[in-house]
Formats: C-alpha cells, structure tokens, sequence
C-alpha cells in the first residue's frame, strides 16, 4: 500500500493585523526540471549542492538583448563582461553569439585569449593593469579603456620599446543623476580632468583614440542616466573634433542593468519593476540618435552587460540539511548551499522552491547556509513550505557574479554543469577536492614531521 | 488532557481557545495528534500511527511530534 506524503504538524496562532501588502501567501510551486532535466537526477550524478547553467536561456537571453538595440541602432556590438561569470564554457557561447570581451584583469585577459578572441575584439577595463598587462594588450591592439592618469602615463613610458601604438579610450565618469555617483573609475567629466586626459592622448600623438566608455553604476532600475551619459560623452567627442579634428569610432555605455532579481528592501518584486531590454534600449539609442556627433557620424555603440544576460541563465540545486526553531519560536533551516557561493545573497532576495511537492502549509522561515559564521543567511524570511532534511531545493536566477565571486571557506566549491540546447548535460567545472588545495600549499622542511 | 477537552476545534484544523479567546489553525497530522491525546493515547501509539499511515520513519515522527507537544504545552494548551 503506498503511504500518504507526511508533512509535518503545525500549529499557527492566528494574529489579527494589517493585511498583506500582497494580500494573502500564494503557494510556492515546486520547480522540478531545468530545462527538462530533472533537477534530482542531476543531484544524484553530480553532488548536492550543484550549479546548473542553461544554454537555451543563455542564447534566448542574449538575442533578445541584441535584437532590442540593433533594431533601433545601426552599429552595436556587445561585450561579455568576463567578471560577471568567466567560465569558459559560458564565454565561448556569448562569442558564438557575436560578442567580443570585455575584462578588467591579467588573469581575465589571458582567458579571453584562451577563448580564442582575437587582440582586437577585447576591451580591457579596470584600474588593475599592469605593465606586462599592458604591454601584451598594445601588441595585440586590444581595446585600451584607460582608468587614471598614472596608465595614461604609464603606456607612454612603453611607447619607445613598442612597435604597435597603443589603441586607447577612456573611462569617463560623472553626475547622471544616480546615487552614488560612481568617481572612484575613470576621469571625471564635470571637473574637467577628461578633457585633459584626451588632450594628453592626442597631444603625444603616440596613441590611437578610439572611443569613450562611461559604466554608470550597477544594477541601474531606471533607463533615463543612460542618455544623460551619451548627452555628456557626444558633448566630450564634439569638443575632441573641434581641436584636434579626430572623430571617436565609438561610445561605450558600460553594463549595470538590472536583472529580476529583487533587491533586499525593495518594495515591489524586481520581475514587476525591472526595465526591459527593449526600455534601455530605447533610452540609449534614442540618446545617440539625438546626439550631434562631430561629421554627422554615427560612431558604433558598445554595451558590456553582464547581470542582465546571465542572471537568469543560472540554477542553484541543493539540500535541506536541518530545520531548526529559533529561540523565539520561529522557524529556520540550514541548506548546504550559503553565502560562500551565493556571494550576492547579502543583497538580493533570491527566489528559493521546492523540487517536489512536499507541503500544503508554509511557514515564515529563515533559510541559513552551511558556514559556521553567523552572517550566513540565504533568505531572512520567506514563506516556505516545510520541508524535511534531505528534501532538495532550487535556487532561480544565480548566474551572474555567483561562481565568479564565490569563495572557498571551510569547503569545497561544487559542481558546475550545462545544460545544452538539446538538453544534454555536460560538466563544465569540477568539484573541488583536497588535492587542488594540496597542490597550492608548501610545508616548509622543518614542519614535514 | 482537560485542557485538550475544553478547545473548540472544527473537522478542518481551525482551533478556538475560550480561556484566553485566542485562535490556532493547523494541519492534518496537527489535528490527528489531538484527536489521538484526546483518546489518551501515549507518545509511541502516537507515532506508530503516523508511520503506518503516513511515509515517515519512526525517528523523524518522533521528533516532529515532541516538538509540536512542546507547542501545545507553551500555548497552555496541555500539561
């Protein structure tokens, strides 16, 4: 005889209040499969937790982005921003897809040479530049966005030993009316330190300008600094042609939108309030259409969105490892999946389901990590249905900034698969184990016994 | 098992509290447990009827079951 499903026994005062803001709890439904694959075959085959990663989304996502700035644009090109999710595999399908690279490191730039880019199709962004970086980005005519004064200078000192003339930008920043103001990249506009860094550049004629790259901030929910940045950068490129008649061959907007993942204390859910592709899209190309750039030219525009292209694309599947009563009464659960991989859980309020059906009820709970550290909190209080130790979980919409900002503390970071457009699974970072750490690490002579 | 006694319960889990005026609601195995104090059964009858009904093991029944007891005893509403 088969057995009802337990569930285990409740009992809720009932407490007269002010209604829901949302009016009454709708029952979280289970989510079992990514992309037809049954999330517990893939626990089982590959270790709980496990991230999964979904090609279909991957690619989906990135057509609808490009389709929504290349139908109102002539000239767009994408870069994957590698700091965003840098695994190999997920790289090589953006660049399928037609984007170019976009990094901020040494280590990331050897990557993209790795995956095959070509010197010329890799933007190289960030404070961190070292001279050898540097050298190797002029010899492969790489995409120079140059952060501060001491790199201006820094690239001129290597132009005697270099053949190739380095190919520069500049990373401008500036009032958009965002808070805060982003000033710690970059040359700011309005106190006039980017107008001097372009005349520098021009002055040694030692360089090739190429272009201007603004990034705003991050997360950006609404569409409209976009086309103040583009207003200020046309106003910056037309001042550049007047003395020294050179046009820029194109305008980078940066990254920073947002994806629907919802912030912690926002009040509506970020699926409801976050723009569209098609709202930033919009805003932007309707700024540089407006825009009157030097020579009636329409210089291409650049986009390095990283967030909003992978968020979505990304699974966390895990297991419930204890519940737990608080001491006063509230209820929590221990997952063995914490902020040691889910850096950005200390800013959003991920989306957390059961795999099956378990509960009818569900009760305001605490969803902690793993980690001995108190600080380990998934979710501070969600509905959750009561699940029992060893059911599985999943975690929606964890693929940017994750497996990129992750850290290995007191374990071993996981599993991490793909799932392709045929639905076959593929493993695409290994599970780590003591011998990675064994390799790393000497015993000085003197400790062997 | 007075205390059980004197609570208003409905056939769907909702619970009324006359002493204090207060109202609980609770689940299917919630009510089966009280319908079975109420009868006077002991803990271990207790859970041997949930794991033949239910698919549970006897060690996570039990644990369940002893918390849920310690709710009923921290609302008053069991010795």
């Amino acid at each position: 005889m088969n057995k009802r499903i337990y569930e285990r026994p409740l009992l809720r005062k009932v407490v007269e209040g002010i209604p829901n803001k949302f009016g009454s709890l709708k029952r979280l439904r289970p989510i079992s499969t990514i992309d037809n694959v049954e999330i517990d075959s893939l626990i089982e085959e590959y270790g709980s937790p496990v991230f999964v990663l979904s090609e279909k989304t991957i690619r989906d996502t990135y057509k609808n982005a490009y389709r929504a700035f290349s139908t109102r644009y002539p000239k767009v090109q994408f870069a994957w921003s590698y700091k965003t999710n840098y695994l190999d595999a997920v790289c090589r399908i953006f660049h399928q897809e037609g984007a170019w690279a976009e990094v901020v490191s040494g280590f990331e730039y050897e990557k993209a040479i790795d995956n095959n880019i070509p010197g010329n199709k890799i933007i190289f962004n960030g404070p961190d530049k070292s001279e050898e970086d540097l050298v190797k980005a002029i010899n492969n005519k790489s995409l120079i966005h140059i952060d501060h004064f001491d790199e201006l200078y820094m690239i001129l000192s290597l132009m005697d030993q270099l053949k190739e003339r380095p190919q520069v930008a500049i990373r401008v920043n500036m009032d958009t009316g965002i808070i805060p103001q982003w000033d710690r990249f970059g040359f700011n506009y309005e106190n006039g330190e980017a107008w001097n860094a372009i005349n520098r550049i021009l002055s040694s004629k030692k360089m090739d300008f190429i272009g201007l790259h603004v990034h705003i901030g991050t997360y950006i929910t609404i569409s409209k600094p976009y086309a103040v940045a583009i207003e200020k950068l046309a106003a910056l490129a037309n001042k550049t042609y007047n003395r020294f008649q050179k046009s820029i061959g194109y305008i980078d907007v940066g990254g920073g939108f947002a994806s629907q993942n919802t912030l912690q204390g926002a009040y509506m859910p970020a699926t409801d309030t976050t723009p569209s592709f098609d709202d930033y899209a919009h805003a932007i190309t309707t700024a540089m259409t407006a825009a009157d750039f030097p020579n009636n030219e329409t210089p291409m525009l650049i986009l390095e969105t990283g967030r909003a292209l992978i968020d979505d694309a990304g699974w966390l599947a895990g297991t419930i490892m204890a519940n737990k009563r608080l001491a006063d009464g509230r209820r929590s659960m221990v997952i063995d999946a914490g902020v040691n991989l889910m850096f950005t859980s200390f800013w959003y309020d991920y989306e957390i389901y059961p795999v099956h059906e378990s509960s009818y009820q569900s009760e305001p709970t605490t969803i902690y990590g793993p980690l001995c550290m108190n600080i380990d909190i998934v979710r501070k209080n969600i509905d959750f249905p009561m699940l029992n130790k060893g059911d599985h979980f999943v975690i929606k919409r964890v693929g940017a900034y994750t497996m990129t900002q992750w850290m290995q503390f007191i374990t071993y970071r996981p599993n991490i698969v793909l799932i392709d457009q045929n639905e076959k699974v593929h493993l695409i970072r290994k599970q780590e184990n003591k011998e990675v750490f064994r390799r790393q690490e000497l015993v000085p002579d003197y400790l062997q016994n | 098992m007075s205390k059980l006694n004197s609570l208003a319960i409905s056939d769907n889990g909702f619970i009324f509290k006359p002493s204090t005026g207060e109202s609980f609601t609770t689940n299917e195995i919630g009510l089966m447990i009280i319908n079975l104090l109420k009868e006077g059964k002991s803990a271990d009858e207790i859970i041997s009827v949930i794991t033949e009904e239910f698919d549970i093991d006897a060690i996570s029944a039990g644990r369940d079951l002893y918390e849920y007891l310690d709710f009923l005893k921290r609302e008053k509403m069991l010795d």
